[in-house]
């Protein structure tokens, strides 16, 4: 069991995190690692990583990779130092900049954000799909990330349908 | 899509199952769910609102569909709306990532188990990459000119996913300029109807 003095720097830790973790959480990541794992000794490294893979194997937002270091290091009240740290700041901005912008969006700067912005946002999008594939080794796993981009695109098929395909492929070991 | 044509939902607890429902189904990254249940399903935001939504969430700190979520609760019903919304996306799956992680330590060499969580891997990317494909509809309402939008966006996926440089320099290099661009493209639209 882990004192209340380290849960609250580890809070105070995700607090600064929040403000630079543009891109969504993973992309401090390797700070949560310096931190956790280098500097407090919380988590082992198959610890940290298992985290990762955990939150992406189960429904929902990849933020809560966050929540299972937290529960891993010091149960529900990791969850909350871990979680609501990486939570309440970046909220809190985004909330305010969400009215910002939209109380002025006949303004010609905000037009110009707006429609400046969407090519590089669908660009970062690609940027993830390719990321995330190329993480895992080997080539057979682009056939079905290249099917089920083409499906979700042209058709309306059902998205669990294609995870759960997804799981099969895996699972027999076609994958 | 017109705007007209939209729905709204009627109360916070709908936004709220919404987007619980919502999250559930999102394995490996909520975005194509929010995308396809959002727009196509609900019909809550058009493409553009919703391309534009993610354009804040994006550069803004914090998880990209956790902003989302709240922007749209915030534009629906105010800040218990967002609230609504976040909590909505967060509760469930905070639920079943605990219970996951509970499992986890027996299961995780299992090699069917392992194989799964791959071809789960390799079926969300794809479901990214479509989504992003469905978007670039988008662009063609956008003041830049096509072939500007096209140079912008193989440029930020060149940078981001095979130069692998840091999202913040991406953003604001890339970013500015587009602004810019957009800016002037803008103006003459601005000033005829400011004439008339």
């Amino acid at each position: 069991m882990i004192l209340s003095g380290a849960l609250l720097a580890l809070f105070g830790h995700f607090l600064v995190l929040s403000l630079l973790s543009i891109g969504g959480a993973i992309t401090v990541a390797p700070d949560m690692h310096r931190v956790m794992v280098d500097q407090m000794g919380l988590l082992s490294d198959a610890q940290f990583n298992a985290s990762i893979a955990i939150a992406q194997a189960s429904p929902g937002p990849n933020v809560l990779f966050v929540a299972v270091m937290g529960y891993q290091a010091a149960g529900l009240a990791g969850v909350a130092a871990t979680l609501f740290g990486i939570m309440l700041p970046s909220t809190t901005l985004a909330l305010a900049a969400a009215r910002w912008g939209h109380a002025r969006r006949e303004w010609r700067a905000v037009q110009a954000f707006k429609a400046g912005m969407a090519p590089i946002v669908i660009g970062l999008l690609f940027s993830t799909g390719w990321i995330l594939s190329a993480q895992t080794p080997g080539w057979h796993h682009i056939i079905p990330t290249i099917v089920a981009a083409l499906l979700v695109w042209r058709t309306r098929v059902h998205l669990l349908l294609l995870v759960g395909a997804g799981a099969f492929v895996g699972a027999m070991g076609w994958v | 899509m017109t705007e007209n044509s939209l729905a709204q939902p009627s109360s916070k607890k709908e936004l709220f199952v919404a987007f619980t429902v919502l999250a559930l189904q999102g394995f490996g990254g909520v975005l194509a769910v929010a995308q396809r249940v959002l727009c196509e399903q609900k019909r809550w935001l058009s493409r553009d609102q919703f391309v534009e939504i993610l354009s804040l969430a994006q550069i803004l700190p914090g998880p990209n569909v956790c902003n989302v979520a709240l922007m749209i609760g915030d534009r629906f019903f105010g800040w218990r709306g967002a609230f609504a919304a976040l909590a909505g996306m967060m509760a469930v799956p905070l639920v079943i990532v605990l219970f996951f992680t509970a499992l986890y330590s027996q299961y995780a060499l299992n090699p069917a188990v392992a194989g799964a969580l791959r071809g789960m891997g390799a079926v969300s990317a794809g479901l990214i990459i479509g989504t992003g494909l469905k978007l670039v509809g988008a662009l063609r309402a956008n003041p830049m000119k096509t072939p500007i939008c096209a140079a912008l966006l193989v440029a930020a996926f060149a940078a981001v996913a095979l130069l692998r440089w840091p999202l913040v320099w991406v953003i604001l290099a890339l970013g500015v300029g587009a602004c810019a661009l957009a800016w002037m493209r803008l103006k003459p639209r601005v000033a005829a109807v400011s004439r008339s």
